[in-house]
């Protein structure tokens, strides 16, 4: 990242502070949600529409929520389902891409067909697809992430795990008469779990982006849970009446959060790269 | 004639691929949308649900074939998607390919102007930055392009609509074509006037990925060997970029805006959605939202071949472009 380039500090010591910032980012959120209680739900018709000002930095809505609160509420909903469906997906790339590499040719065939199946259709088009196959709800954003951003991972892993099997620690070990299993859990797994942590890290901020577009489409959470996409998706009706405060600020932290975790993504990646480890 | 066989090879090649890909995705999503929990007759009712009595469902029900198992009615529709029948939609109550076809076409144009200004601004971007690595410039749009890469493409859009149509009220707030008109009344500068902000909100999201992929390529066309060369013969930096550089990394950028079609329909249908503009994307969310299920198997068939045409359409132009493939006669 470029930007960082003004900063005079190391790339390790600035991944360092970039993950210290993400922490203090996710426990202002959960702390924060957690702090406001049911505030960002009880209106409060007196203090309706409210511009943004010193006591409700982000104003109130048409019934008199505080929007703030309504945002880091919708913002934990976002890290949850973000968190959840990039850790389930990455799981399944694991898990394909190890297959797919050790497992022999006719499954190598499948999984990579089952890729190329994937990756066929748009992937927005897929999300409906699947978050309407499951009826919707907090269940159907999280299947339809995590069953949808697989791809591109697996092909990554499967790649490194067939540069590996020609390697000669395998082929001895191979040779001593391991089993493929034993030598994929023993051998393999460790040399890709580098490789598996940065594209979870990486597929975070998609699937976050991914689960607030489904909201916002109408496939997600219902109406009632302050989600960001449905908070977005409700100021709509607002913005002809001059609410703008409902629209920008919530999708202004969205931004901040998705880009944190990018910027985060993006550090330890070039860390643990030996090609740009040393810059 | 070598040339002409490899490239027949090449198109039955795509062909056979592009068939069994259809029958597997046609298969995959009947699959997964007959597990929906969602009833499609109480979705396609809606709120008028306690009007309809018991009786009226059934015949509803049966008009749609649903009184049958499962497996037949997968068998029947699949039959009939050989013939080229999709099916009634059952939202809008006419054949789902006209439905598809008439919807394509206004977002056809949406997608289009999008594609070709992301295309260009983000090539033009990209070489800059990567051109004059580490200056202003470059920081600033390597920022732009970074923080677009993170930003909701609804989010964008809305913001545009806000500031643009609400308080300045420069461009319409919805719509194709001014409420009230049908399609064919409305004027050419009608239509390109509510066209403008879609299309520049999904331009602005797609200029991203096209301008930091030309980026990395200029870079290191620019640390190249003939880049040294003609910067020893006293090119200035820009020449080199636009008379040497830029032929190289033309190619993968052309691939790359291909390959981004499957991203740049599902950014319509968000840009769509945020602008009531009445494409292919919004009728997506409809059929999604109220359960029509030929509808939504259709454009899941569709958007599928539409990507396939993309990147059918960089390989070929690769073939075509590319040196070192036309001479060695195509070793895709």
């Amino acid at each position: 990242m470029n930007v960082h380039a003004l900063l005079p500090m190391d790339r390790r010591s600035r991944t360092i502070a970039v993950i210290l910032g993400c922490l203090a980012l996710f426990a202002c959120v959960f702390t924060g949600a957690w702090l406001y209680g049911d505030r960002g739900e009880v209106t409060a018709l007196t203090l309706r529409k409210l511009p943004p000002s010193l006591q409700y930095p982000f104003g109130t809505d048409w019934l008199g929520r505080d929007m703030l609160a309504r945002t880091l509420k919708g913002l934990r909903i976002s890290l949850r389902v973000g968190l959840t469906a990039a850790g389930c997906s990455a799981g399944i790339a694991l898990l394909l891409g190890l297959c797919a590499a050790t497992l022999g040719r006719a499954v190598d065939a499948v999984i990579t067909w089952l890729v190329d199946i994937a990756m066929a259709t748009p992937h927005l088009v897929l999300l409906i697809l699947i978050s309407f196959a499951c009826g919707g709800g907090e269940k159907g954003v999280i299947i339809a992430v995590a069953a949808s951003h697989w791809p591109s991972l697996t092909r990554v892993i499967r790649a490194e795990v067939l540069a590996l099997r020609s390697s000669e620690y395998i082929q001895l070990s191979r040779q001593l008469g391991k089993r493929p299993l034993y030598i994929a859990r023993h051998h393999m797994l460790p040399h890709v779990l580098p490789q598996f942590m940065v594209g979870l890290l990486l597929l975070f901020p998609h699937a976050i982006l991914h689960a607030a577009a489904l909201t916002f489409l109408g496939f997600g959470m219902s109406p009632h849970t302050p989600a960001i996409g449905a908070l977005l998706a409700e100021s709509m009706r607002y913005l002809s009446m001059g609410l703008w405060w409902l629209a920008v600020a919530p999708g202004l932290t969205l931004v901040i959060t998705v880009k944190a975790f990018d910027i985060l993504g993006g550090n330890v990646r070039a860390l643990l790269d030996p090609k740009t480890c040393r810059e | 004639m070598i040339m002409k066989n490899t490239l027949i090879l090449f198109c039955l090649k795509k062909i056979l691929r592009l068939m069994l890909l259809m029958a597997a995705v046609a298969t995959f999503s009947y699959v997964l949308v007959s597990f929906s929990p969602v009833n499609p007759v109480d979705a396609y009712l809606g709120t008028a649900i306690l009007k309809v009595s018991p009786e009226q469902r059934e015949i509803i029900a049966k008009r749609w074939g649903l009184d049958q198992p499962p497996v037949e009615r997968f068998f029947n529709w699949a039959s009939q998607l050989i013939q080229g029948n999709f099916g009634l939609s059952t939202i809008f109550n006419e054949p789902v390919l006209s439905v598809i076809g008439k919807r394509f076409v206004t977002s056809f144009w949406l997608m289009f102007l999008a594609w070709t200004l992301s295309g260009i601004f983000g090539f033009v971007l990209g070489v800059l930055s990567g051109t004059f690595e580490n200056s202003v410039l470059d920081k600033s749009i390597s920022l732009y392009a970074y923080t677009m890469a993170s930003t909701p493409t609804f989010w964008v859009g809305m913001v545009l609509l806000t500031v643009f149509s609400i308080q300045l009220g420069w461009t319409p707030v919805c719509c194709a074509w001014p409420v009230g008109l049908s399609p064919e009344q409305a004027t050419l500068g009608q239509r390109v006037h509510h066209l403008v902000l879609p299309a520049f909100t999904l331009s602005l999201i797609g200029i991203a990925q096209i301008t930091l992929h030309t980026r990395e390529k200029t870079i290191e066309a620019m640390n190249s060997d003939y880049a040294a060369f003609a910067r020893a013969q006293g090119e200035k930096d820009l020449g080199i970029a636009f008379r040497h550089a830029l032929r190289n990394v033309l190619l993968p950028a052309v691939t790359l805006q291909f390959a981004s079609i499957g991203e740049l329909f599902g950014g319509a249908v968000l840009a769509e959605q945020v602008f009531s503009y009445p494409g292919l994307g919004k009728t997506t969310v409809e059929a999604g939202y109220r359960g029509d299920v030929p509808l939504l198997l259709g454009i899941v068939i569709f958007s599928t071949l539409f990507v396939f045409a993309g990147n059918t359409m960089a390989d070929l132009i690769y073939q075509a472009v590319d040196p070192r493939i036309r001479k060695t006669g195509g070793l895709i």
